[in-house]
Formats: C-alpha cells, structure tokens, sequence
C-alpha cells in the first residue's frame, strides 16, 4: 500500500537536478526554457531541485571533462537511490564533435548508469519531454521503490 | 566593535545561481564583500586544438558549439577571420543575412539576460515574461535557419541559405511583436521602484576601472565607453544602414540592464533594414566560393551580445589551419567582478556576478591539475613561478 502510494507520487512530483558537465550552454538553455510559460514541464509536477539532495531525476549536459568528472561522480553519489539518470544531448551522449579533445573523460555512461538517451544538438525541448516521460515510465518500473 | 571574523563563502561549481559549473570564492566580513577569486576551468574543451584538426569549412560549426547562446557570434569571427586570411569578399546579400541573423541572435540573448536577472533578484515574473517573449524570437530563427539555436548559416565566403520571399512576412510580424513587448518590459522594468532601489548604485565599475579592466560590450556601454565593433570596425552589412550605439554613464547594474534592452530595440531596427534592403536586391549569388585553403594570417571580430569576439587563423595553403585562437568576451568581463562586488553586500553579489552576462563556455581556460582534480598551481603561483623565470634568465626586479 504505501509502496504504492510512493510510486503514484514520486511520478507526479520529479525533481529533478541539472548538472552542466561541460556544455556549450545551449543544451542547459533549452532545459531552463522547459521551466517557462511556453512549454511548462511544472504542469507535470516537475521542479528543478536546489541540491542533489533533493533530487530524483539527473540531467547531464555536456561533454564530461576531465575536471568535472570529478564533481559529476560527487553529485551522483549524493542523490538519494534509485534515481533515473538522463544524458542530454549528443555531447554526454558520445562526446559529440569533442571526441578528440585532449580534455575529454569519455562518455557519460562509461562513468555512471544512464537511464535515458535525449539526442540532439540541442534536443528540441519536445524531445526533452518526452525523455523526461521516459524516465518517469522507467521510474515507475523500478521494482525496489 | 572588535573587528569582524573574515569568512569564505564557497559558490559551486555546481550552484542553483546559473546553469554553468564556475567556483567562486567570496571572502566576507559580516556582510560585506571583501573579496572574490574565480576559478575556471569546468567547462574547458579544447576548441582552438579540435579547429586546428578540420577543415576551414568545418570550422563554423566547431566553433558556432563554443557557447550556446552567442552560437552565430563566434561563426560570425570565425568566417570573417578566414575571408580575411585568403582576401575572399562576399556578396552583398550573405552581408544582410549575416546580419539579420546575428541581430536575432542578440535580441534573443539579451532578453534571456533579463529574464535571469530577474529571477536572480528573486522577480521570477520578470524571468517567465521575458523567455515568453524569446521564444517567438528562436521560432523565427528556426523558421529561417532551421534550428533553435546553433544555426549552421555562415560558411566562409557567405551563407548556407538564403532569406526567401516567404519567410519575410512572419519574419516582420515577429519584429512588430518584439519591439512591443520589449517597450513593454523596458517600461516595466525601468519604472519599477523596486527594482530601482534594488539595482541603482549596485555593482558600479566606473569608467577607469572598465579601461584597467579592458571590459568590453554592454558592460563597457554602460560605464560611459563607446565601443562596438560594429561601429568601430564595420563589417557585413553594419555601415549600410542607419542605427545608434548605446552608451550610458552610470555603471552600475540598472545601467547594464537598460543598455540591454535599448540595444534589443536597436537591433531589431536593424533587422528591418536589413529585410527592406533584401527585398530589393535581386535574387542572386550568397556565398564567393572559397577554392583553397589561405595561405597568411587573417583576424575576425564581431560584436557578440556580450562583447567583441576576437578570432585569429593562420593558414599554410592547406585544407587545415596551422593554428587557431579565439578569445572570448567574458575572459574580461568576468574580470572586472573582482572590483564591482567589493564593498557591496553579500545580497549584491549574485547580482552584480550575473550583470556583465557572463559566459563560461566561451571563456575557460585550461588550469594545470594532478590526477586526482586538485589544482596544482593558482593564478598567484603561476605569476610567481613566471616572475621566477625571468629572475633565472637574469631580467625583472
Ligand atoms: S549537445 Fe550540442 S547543444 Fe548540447 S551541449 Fe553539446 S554542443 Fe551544446
């Protein structure tokens, strides 16, 4: 009963935390953007959480370079389990057209287990919904809730 | 009174404040700000490595991923760098689309600079009104360029696409509507009396020290100098058409903010112009083709929403640069916060970090680290270690 009551509203109160490992910017733009009248993901009980404390759902930006990664690893430790983890946009994908750069720690799942894939340069804020959305099914699915 | 314990306020890198990973070190006395370290080096990539790896004209888009919200002002440096170097002049039609392009770019940033102010000082109403109005501005962008954002239009030599008779219509609607809602929020902004109190005489940089700092852009416009490149240096289409430069005197963060928005309407006069004298020319060429890669030196600037953008390409008659730099902007801008938050309260802070607009992305630099992410070497050190040398080599004092 209560597992169940845990289930309904954690999918109706995602909070989620950003982390900019390294973007051009515009990926975390285009998140920011989600928040505001036009598209609005608050409706979907969304909010962008202050501390990794608070955080259900971790969205990396940006290619993870190798100063960062550090910070990246603290911030996954410190978010409360289970957590789904969505890479944003070509860069924490695969590295994007940063693959050859001399600062480059490799891609984002080959640091910390990535749930959701949200591809684009930048994704459209559409996409980023619907990866959202993703990450609330797969949330759901999560047996040890 | 004995006197107040000094404390360190660490800030990031990872802060609720801005979207961007940056460490800040802010040593207070009870409130008061008595000083301020930066540290960069979250967001270091290595573009001017990776452009020395591609082809001139994959370059564009290379650089166009240096940062996300002035992603034509870089492109835009960058073209005119390698026209420069191989001596290619463009037709006037790639001229005018540059500069519409570039105008939107910078209606669109600046309003994105509002909307954050606003929701620094804790007036989110001020954040959502402003992005609401941005978003026609990218939708217009998509329209033309096919993207959001990083839009792909410049190559060396010209443009990818042009403007076509269709596009104008929606184009113009979009600027009637902007130029609106920009009165609109410039009044709103501009007669809130608490948004005065709250800004005037807050983060002030005073003319001598915006020239010791070498600030540049809105930053430098508001503390009484009048540099633009775009008049300073006119390039693409900037001296066929009539707009003012905005310089205001105060220097403090109303100021900054005022020049932002008076320079959104400036540009979307400038897009106007740019439109009508599209519309007249005849449908025709929009890129000189380049045939081969320079041979020499060329530079490129542009004033990006934030300041000049600098780039510098050397060519050796291949298909690749032999080097490439760029500099950003916000590496002086952001400077400059070391005098502009001294003194003030700790409440300013946030504020006056966030009022040179600064960009991160655009600006890091690499920092010497060990294997296990410490700093090995501070600013001070490498000063000193620098000063050390040329004592060895038998110079300095
Ligand atoms: S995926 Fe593209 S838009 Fe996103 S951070 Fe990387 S370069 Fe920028």
């Amino acid at each position: 009963m209560l597992k169940k009551l845990k289930k309904a509203a954690l999918a109706r109160s995602l909070w989620i935390y950003h982390v900019a490992a390294s973007p051009c910017n515009n990926c975390d733009i285009e998140i920011l953007d989600l928040l505001t009248p036009r598209f609005d993901v608050e409706r979907f009980g969304l909010l962008l959480a202050a501390s990794p404390r608070h955080a259900d759902l971790l969205l990396v930006t940006g290619m993870v370079n190798k100063k960062v990664l550090d910070r990246v690893l603290r911030v996954y430790a410190q978010i409360p389990k289970p957590c789904v983890v969505a890479a944003v946009g070509s860069c924490a994908i695969s590295g994007d057209l940063f693959v050859d750069s001399y600062n480059f720690a490799g891609p984002l799942d080959k640091h910390i287990p990535v749930d959701v894939y949200i591809g684009g340069c930048p994704p459209k804020p559409e996409a980023m919904i619907l990866g959202v959305m993703r990450a609330i099914e797969k949330l759901k699915k999560l047996k040890d809730l | 009174m004995a006197a107040l314990e000094r404390k360190v306020i660490p800030i990031g890198p990872f802060h609720p404040l801005q979207e961007e990973a940056e460490y800040f070190k802010l040593t207070v006395e009870g409130e008061k700000v008595v000083g301020l370290d930066i540290q960069l080096g979250y967001m270091h990539r290595g573009h001017e490595k990776i452009c020395e790896g591609k082809t001139y004209d994959q370059i564009p888009f290379v650089v166009e991923r240096i940062c996300g919200i002035c992603s034509t002002s870089h492109p835009f440096a960058c073209v005119q760098a390698i026209e420069d170097a191989a001596g290619i002049e463009i037709p006037p039609r790639a001229a005018y689309i540059r500069t519409i392009v570039g105008e939107l770019e910078r209606i669109h940033s600046h309003l994105l600079w509002v909307g954050l102010a606003g929701h620094f000082l804790g007036y989110n109403t001020v954040w959502m009104w402003a992005w609401k109005y941005r978003e026609s501005v990218l939708e217009i962008s998509e329209l033309i360029t096919g993207n959001r954002n990083h839009y792909a239009m410049f190559k060396p030599g010209g443009v990818r696409r042009d403007i076509e008779g269709g596009m104008i219509p929606p184009l113009l609607q979009v600027l009637d509507d902007a130029d609106k809602k920009i009165l609109m929020l410039t009044k709103a902004v501009l007669d809130d009396p608490v948004l005065h109190k709250r800004l005037e005489g807050v983060g002030v940089l005073t003319p001598e020290m915006a020239v010791e700092y070498s600030v540049v852009g809105p930053t430098a416009r508001a503390s009484g100098l009048a540099i633009d490149v775009r008049k300073d240096d006119p390039h693409a289409a900037y001296d066929w058409i009539e707009w003012e430069e905005i310089v205001l005197h105060e220097g403090d963060v109303f100021a900054k903010a005022k020049v932002r928005l008076l320079e959104c309407l400036e540009s979307t006069k400038i897009i106007r112009q740019c439109v009508q004298k599209l519309k007249d020319l005849p449908e025709g060429e929009i890129d000189a083709h380049m045939e081969r890669g320079p041979d020499g030196e060329g530079i490129g600037r542009y004033e990006a929403p934030r300041g000049e953008v600098f780039h510098y390409v050397k060519g050796d008659g291949s298909l690749y640069p032999s080097r490439y730099k760029i500099r950003a902007p916000s590496s002086m801008n952001i400077k400059s916060n070391e005098v502009a938050v001294l003194g003030g309260s700790v409440a300013d802070a946030a504020i006056t970090l966030a009022a040179v607009d600064p960009c991160y992305c655009c600006t890091e630099r690499i920092a010497a680290f060990n294997t296990k992410g410490k700093l090995l070497y501070t600013w001070d050190d490498l000063v000193k270690l620098s000063q050390e040398k040329t004592a060895r080599m038998g110079g300095g004092s």
